[in-house]
């Protein structure tokens, strides 16, 4: 691209896209490292998927973690120790702003502000194109890198579908917020992720009669085992080292013994092992299965009328179906080539966050774990920020551990076996991810 | 060295929350300096603090918080409750440990980005700490080898002739006996997050304190010790306390400039 005199050059500041959790994370790590950074967000506050205020955002009144407080907040501003093992999203909300103030991290950001466009520049630098979400004139601006935040929980994958010619309401998940939207309503819950569930034992307690459609057996991970949130026992689990298998057997005999059999209420047989999908943590679905007030279906076949009709050729007569079929990443600002995104959409990066052609390029946050995200998001963003510095310190050195890291196997922190679906490629298990980062982490450390 | 990103015990085991007592001053008008948190050594408390460094900070336009241990704690749980109290604050504080307070300002360190660092005549751990302590005080250090309580002499706090000094020493108080030795057995801490600018201050004068150990507590921070000669251990009830505060803010303020 010719050099334009309407390009502001930046020089050596990092632009950030996204001002969420991950975004945030990675403003202050950059900072740390003394880059400017200049963040941009498209909606008028902090907090991404956690701001209910968005539009965007997935959360409904009754949104907690389902990962608890110590695996889920930043390995280096612990949230209040006095606050639930599971708090609720606005909790987390305000834990973000406060996270936000007290690094003074607004300063750098730039807020109703849309990233249209992020092209190379040359010399691994980037012109950035933004725009005002009021409209208005576009403004590009050369960076020396770019950070992608964006997140992966705003744009709802489409049901499979067709709904056009169903008369009742079709509602997607994102789009409920409270469970008044469902009293007295005949709920047809589609998806058997968090969400799903969620909404599925909102119904029960709200709604006349619920159906819940999922496509395949799954794990329902109870919130808390011998008293003690699931994840701490897992973390246990995964501090002996236990061997994966043994993992497994382990969590299969805890999920019998707590949670039972779940054929019983009519649900399918899970069609993986545990750990090979996003765990589903809910400890309420199977209570309201076993009091008859949700019943369990298959996928959905077709829509017509008042009538849907399942795969198995059950008809049921919803007035209203809420999609809960999950969320895909976006990165519409991007080419795909430069994520190396394959036709399935699926960028492919080193670590789940650096391009691997662009090594001025990187994403943060696009993670699935068995962990809350933010402690991952921190980390990344550590060894981004670390990255971009020794780029500019000790090239030198940064080819090095650039040649190194070429050489790790994919298997030391992907997940070799998880179930086919459109973001599952993402899931990691979260010690081995950290491990691998903390590997990387000091491959950079001077010598 | 343990992980720093794959965190177990903190995962698995997380400590109790408790109340805790921060005692504070704050500036009229707050121009938004960051914040200062005083951490007490072994034995004291956050009125240590209160007594004069406190109220001068607040009116050098510092908002000034000071933390108490818990209860029944241990190591670990105060380090938490460090690392609580200053991410509770509104802005990225500064933390000024005294005594084994630095040993939990170091270790705190490592787990909040702290906007800097005051370690004031540092007790860093390590049994070459038990070891200085057996030389300047024997009489007071002997029965804690043998499950018993470590007794502070006025003279070793203090070394002007503070008439206080009585009403201090009646004040302290008792760490658990797995406190003592959870200080002598501490590991080096980890590296600290963030890089915060880090300043020694002590007494060539401190019977606690041997200016060698607070060479070595600088060096490793990469820097040399402010000395205050005439004082006693503890810097901030000493008849000359205003001088060392005075000096580490005068020092903050050209970090905060820089």
């Amino acid at each position: 691209m010719p050099d334009t005199p309407d390009i502001a050059d930046r020089r050596d500041a990092v632009c950030v896209i996204g001002a969420g959790a991950s975004g945030l994370v990675t403003v202050k790590n950059l900072r740390e490292q003394g880059f400017a950074v200049d963040c941009y967000e498209r909606e008028t506050g902090v907090g991404g998927a956690w701001n209910w205020r968005h539009d965007r955002s997935p959360v409904y009144s009754s949104t907690h973690l389902i990962s608890s407080r110590p695996l889920t907040e930043f390995p280096d501003f612990p949230m209040p120790d006095d606050w639930p093992d599971y708090p609720h999203h606005s909790q987390l909300l305000s834990y973000l702003e406060r996270y936000a103030d007290h690094f003074g991290l607004r300063d750098d950001i730039w807020f109703g502000t849309e990233v249209v466009a992020v092209t190379p520049g040359g010399e691994g630098r980037w012109d950035v194109t933004t725009r005002s979400t009021g409209g208005g004139e576009e403004r590009v601006q050369r960076y020396a890198a770019v950070v992608v935040a964006n997140g992966h929980n705003w744009s709802p994958k489409p049901l499979g579908v067709d709904t056009s010619r169903f008369s009742g309401r079709v509602m997607l998940a994102s789009a409920y917020k409270d469970p008044a939207q469902l009293r007295g309503r005949k709920v047809l819950v589609i998806g058997g992720g968090n969400t799903g569930c969620d909404i599925a034992v909102e119904a029960a307690q709200q709604a006349e009669k619920v159906w819940h459609s999922t496509r395949r057996g799954y794990w329902y991970t109870p919130k808390f085992l011998f008293g003690r949130p699931a994840d701490q026992v897992n973390a246990r689990a995964l501090r002996l080292r236990l061997p994966l298998r043994v993992r497994q057997w382990l969590y299969h005999r805890t999920v019998r013994l707590t949670v039972g059999d779940v054929t019983r209420y009519g649900l399918s047989e899970p069609d993986h092992r545990p750990y090979e999908s996003h765990p589903v943590v809910n400890s309420q679905l199977v209570y309201h299965l076993g009091h008859g007030r949700i019943t369990p279906v298959c996928d959905v076949a077709r829509a017509e009328g008042s009538i849907v009709e399942l795969t198995d050729g059950r008809r049921l007569e919803p007035d209203l179906v809420i999609a809960a079929t999950g969320y895909l990443p976006r990165f519409d600002f991007l080419t795909p080539d430069l994520l190396d995104v394959d036709e399935d959409g699926r960028p492919d990066l080193h670590l789940h966050a650096f391009a691997r052609h662009h090594p001025t390029l990187a994403v943060v946050g696009l993670l699935q774990a068995d962990a809350g995200l933010l402690p991952l998001a921190h980390w990344q963003s550590v060894a981004v920020a670390r990255w971009l510095r020794l780029r500019v310190t000790d090239p030198v050195h940064a080819a090095a551990v650039q040649q190194k890291e070429s050489s790790r196997p994919l298997r030391s922190w992907t997940r070799l076996r998880v179930v086919p679906s459109s973001r599952h490629w993402f899931e990691v298990s979260h010690t081995n991810y950290l491990r691998a980062l903390e590997d990387l982490l000091r491959e950079m450390e001077p010598a | 060295m343990a992980s720093q990103l794959v965190r177990f015990a903190d995962w698995t085991s997380p400590v109790p929350p408790v109340r805790r007592e921060v005692l504070s001053a704050l500036p009229h008008p707050d121009e938004g300096r960051p914040p200062l948190l005083f951490v007490p050594g072994l034995g004291h408390a956050a009125w240590a603090f209160r007594e004069h460094w406190l109220g001068h900070a607040a009116q050098r336009g510092y908002a000034a918080y000071a933390i108490s241990p818990r209860e029944n704690g241990s190591l670990r749980a105060y380090v938490h409750d460090v690392v609580q109290a200053a991410a509770g604050l509104p802005r990225q504080a500064v933390l000024i440990g005294h005594g084994a307070g630095a040993l939990l300002v170091a270790q705190a360190l490592a787990r909040y980005p702290a906007k800097a660092a005051v370690l004031s005549a540092p007790v860093l751990g390590g049994w070459s700490a038990l070891g200085t302590a057996l030389r300047t005080n024997p009489r007071g250090t002997l029965p804690v080898l043998f499950g018993g309580p470590l007794k502070l002499h006025r003279r070793q706090l203090f070394a002007a002739d503070l008439p206080e000094a009585d009403g201090y020493v009646n004040r302290l108080t008792r760490a658990p006996l797995r406190v003592y030795r959870q200080v002598f057995e501490a590991p080096d801490p980890q590296p600290p997050v963030g890089s915060p600018p880090t300043l020694v201050v002590g007494s060539p004068d401190d019977r606690i304190v041997t200016r060698k150990a607070l060479d070595r507590a600088a060096a490793r921070f990469g820097g040399a010790p402010l000395l205050f000669p005439g004082l006693g251990h503890d810097l901030m009830l000493d008849a000359n306390w205003q001088e060392p505060i005075d000096a580490i803010l005068d020092w903050l303020e050209k970090q905060l400039a820089a």
